[in-house]
């Protein structure tokens, strides 16, 4: 088991022809992902990377029977390509582009509101379940089938995470980084209900930074039903209120949603919190030991 | 993007929001000009100069001010333009003033009092929609309005598909008390103001105070517009606003070069691939004893090039003790960023401080070999204890 993705989820790539679409479709097969094809507009009916190109997503749904779709369309474009996948009946969008208008965004959210599809992003690294199907742009082998899983903003503090847990000897189910923008499709708090449903994750590995509450729902919602040990880093104790920290949404704006008023709430809530992130998987271990 | 009160209210009256009428001026002699042609345009004989930064509480440091004559425009924009401003939201050294926006004086007498309102739009993340919040004690600090009477802000959430509706902007008139010609007046306003924000990919609006008039006109008297920076490419008359003297000079030369990065006040520089590990990576030089004097995400490509220049934007600061080089390798292999390090490095030559590399990931092992190989006066770690050690034996 894992959560959302595994082995016989049949991928498309948005955006396939493309410089970072055609890189990364490639580290993604090599992985051993089952990618099925790819949309580009204008160049249905060639072949890529030796697999079909199609001009529509609902075309590539219907002749692949594609479940789960990867974007990496240039921000102008994106939120139309979300909207598009969800339109096609694609279960999982995994939106990877970075830069997308906030009012686009707010459109989005509008409009998957009633569709039966999840958003992972945008601004975010994908989805990966170890040894089975990376969707997105992480350094596949650092992974290792485990059994912890984590949720993250960071990219490059996932990895870490993902390393100290593999060298632990723990490995992972899955890991997801939800992204660091304003509005994102899947959050902290969803990642964490999936995992406390998935009989094969043993720990939790939260990853949070300053800016939103999205840690605080999640605090609520596992002091109340979390049964798995939660460790937890929130990044930008240093940060100045009031600037944004490379992350469009990594800004403090008020008392709630610095780094030390999160760690405050996660803690109330049972939650393990390191203040290095080297501490996370030595932490994992010793609460799984 | 932050704007000038000025480009912010012109783009206001573009959308058909009502707005206290003004003309920037760069000299005394152009705000002269200025004050006779709003003596023109709008009958005013009072005026009031308001110094153009970047910046809230301009009041407080002595940068706005009321002319009521010719002269007293001369003399007070005389006195402004130029000036450092000092306010509660700029540094302790203050900003340099080279524009006033010379306004038109709009608490003139009559027939009812002038009242101020407090009016914002902005995302509200958790619900993933744009708000109006909105407050009937304006023309005060709104944080202090919500700690003491935090049932005086009232919030508007708009829907995207329809985005402000009529009965919407009525009940924020009536929430603000009002009646007969103001209350219709204040519904124009908030659905021009909402149609505004959108027309202009707003991430936030501020007017501070919004006022009804003596004569029950409601008007923007002053406007705070930051407007979203992923957006800008459909916006080129926007983007050209910019005004760099109003960024810090090491930020802007960091943005000409696609660095993301942020001045702060340390001893300890950092260069790291990733925003999230940056911030980490600042959080770690704190707890090993310095203090980071930057966040610098150099982004997944950390070839020589990026190092280099982010090395030299580093050095730029004299109390530079140390700078730790913090690198995930993924996709970009770490012996290749350890190489663009070693390349940076003797580019650039006269390096004085410590440097410590970090390099975790694809090839690591390597990349330490190499950077130890190299004769260079740099030290390297893998593991983040190792790298937050070796801070703390520098600072």
């Amino acid at each position: 088991m894992s959560i959302l993705v595994n082995k016989d989820s049949k991928v498309i790539v948005q955006g396939f022809t493309g410089g970072e679409g055609t890189f990364h479709a490639g580290q993604m097969n090599e992985y051993g992902t089952n990618v099925v094809g790819g949309v580009t507009p204008g160049k249905g009916g060639q072949e890529h990377l030796g697999k079909p190109v199609f001009n529509t997503v609902s075309e590539a749904v219907a002749k692949t029977g594609a479940d789960v779709s990867i974007i990496f369309v240039p921000p102008a474009f994106a939120g139309d390509a979300i909207m598009e996948a969800a339109e096609a009946g694609i279960k999982i969008i995994v939106c990877i582009t970075e830069g997308i208008p906030v009012k686009d965004m707010i459109t989005v959210k509008e409009y998957l509101s009633d569709k039966d599809a999840r958003l992972i992003g945008p601004n975010c690294p994908g989805i990966i379940t170890a040894e089975e199907s990376k969707i997105g742009i992480m350094p596949g082998f650092i992974f290792k089938k485990g059994s912890v899983g984590i949720v993250s903003k960071s990219g490059t503090l996932t990895y870490e995470a993902v390393d100290q847990t593999t060298k632990a000897g723990l490995g992972q189910t899955t890991a997801i980084g939800i992204g660091g923008d304003p509005i994102i499709g899947t959050t902290t708090l969803d990642a964490i209900q999936m995992f406390e449903a998935d009989p094969e994750t043993k720990g939790i590995i939260m990853i949070g930074e300053i800016g939103g509450n999205l840690e605080s729902l999640a605090a609520a919602w596992i002091k109340e039903n979390g049964t798995k040990p939660v460790v937890a880093f929130i990044a930008g104790e240093t940060a100045p209120e009031g600037r944004t920290m490379g992350h469009a949404g990594a800004i403090v704006s008020g008392e709630d949603d610095t780094a030390t008023a999160k760690k405050r709430i996660l803690r109330d809530a049972g939650v393990h919190v390191v203040d290095s992130p080297a501490d996370l998987g030595s932490k994992m271990a010793e609460l799984l030991a | 993007m932050n704007l000038h009160e000025y480009q912010g209210k012109a783009l206001l009256k573009s959308f058909g929001v009502a707005i206290q009428e003004g003309i920037v001026a760069n000299t005394p002699e152009e705000a002269v000009e200025a004050a006779k042609e709003l003596n023109r345009m709008t009958g005013t004989d009072w005026f009031v100069i308001k110094a153009q930064i970047h910046a809230g509480g301009r009041g407080k440091g002595g940068g706005v001010k009321i002319a009521k004559s010719f002269d007293e425009v001369r003399s007070i924009s005389d006195q402004i333009i130029g000036m450092t401003l000092v306010t509660p939201q700029t540094s302790a050294e203050g900003k340099l003033v080279s524009k006033v926006l010379v306004g038109q004086d709009v608490y003139y007498p009559g027939a009812s009092e002038p009242e101020e309102y407090y009016m914002s739009v902005m995302m509200d993340r958790q619900a993933g929609r744009n708000i109006i919040m909105y407050s009937p004690d304006g023309g005060m600090d709104i944080e202090a309005v919500a700690e003491k009477t935090p049932e005086r802000i009232f919030k508007e959430e708009i829907d995207p598909k329809v985005g402000v509706t009529g009965f919407q902007a009525r009940k924020i008139a009536f929430n603000l008390g009002l009646s007969g010609k103001s209350l219709k007046e204040m519904t124009k306003f908030v659905v021009a103001l909402y149609k505004a924000y959108e027309g202009i990919d707003a991430s936030l609006f501020e007017i501070n105070p919004v006022l009804k008039t003596s004569d029950d006109s409601i008007l923007a008297v002053d406007a705070k517009v930051t407007v979203d920076d992923s957006a800008l490419y459909r916006h080129k008359d926007i983007a050209e606003m910019r005004d760099i003297t109003e960024e810090d000079p090491f930020e802007y030369e960091a943005s000409t070069v696609g660095l993301n990065f942020v001045k702060l006040d340390g001893n300890v520089g950092c260069m790291v691939n990733g925003a999230g590990l940056a911030m980490a990576t600042m959080d770690i030089i704190k707890m090993s004893g310095g203090s980071p004097a930057n966040f610098l995400d150099v982004g997944g490509t950390a070839d020589a090039k990026r190092v280099e220049q982010a090395f030299r934007l580093i050095l730029k600061d004299p109390k530079i003790k140390a700078i730790l080089v913090n690198i995930f390798g993924g996709i970009v292999r770490c012996d290749r960023v350890a190489q663009g390090v070693i390349d940076a490095y003797q580019s650039i030559g006269d390096i004085n401080v410590p440097v410590i590399v970090r390099l975790q990931g694809t090839n690591a092992v390597e990349a330490k070999a190499l950077i130890d190989n190299s004769g260079l006066k740099v030290t390297s770690a893998i593991t983040l204890l190792d790298a937050a050690n070796r801070v703390k034996e520098a600072v």
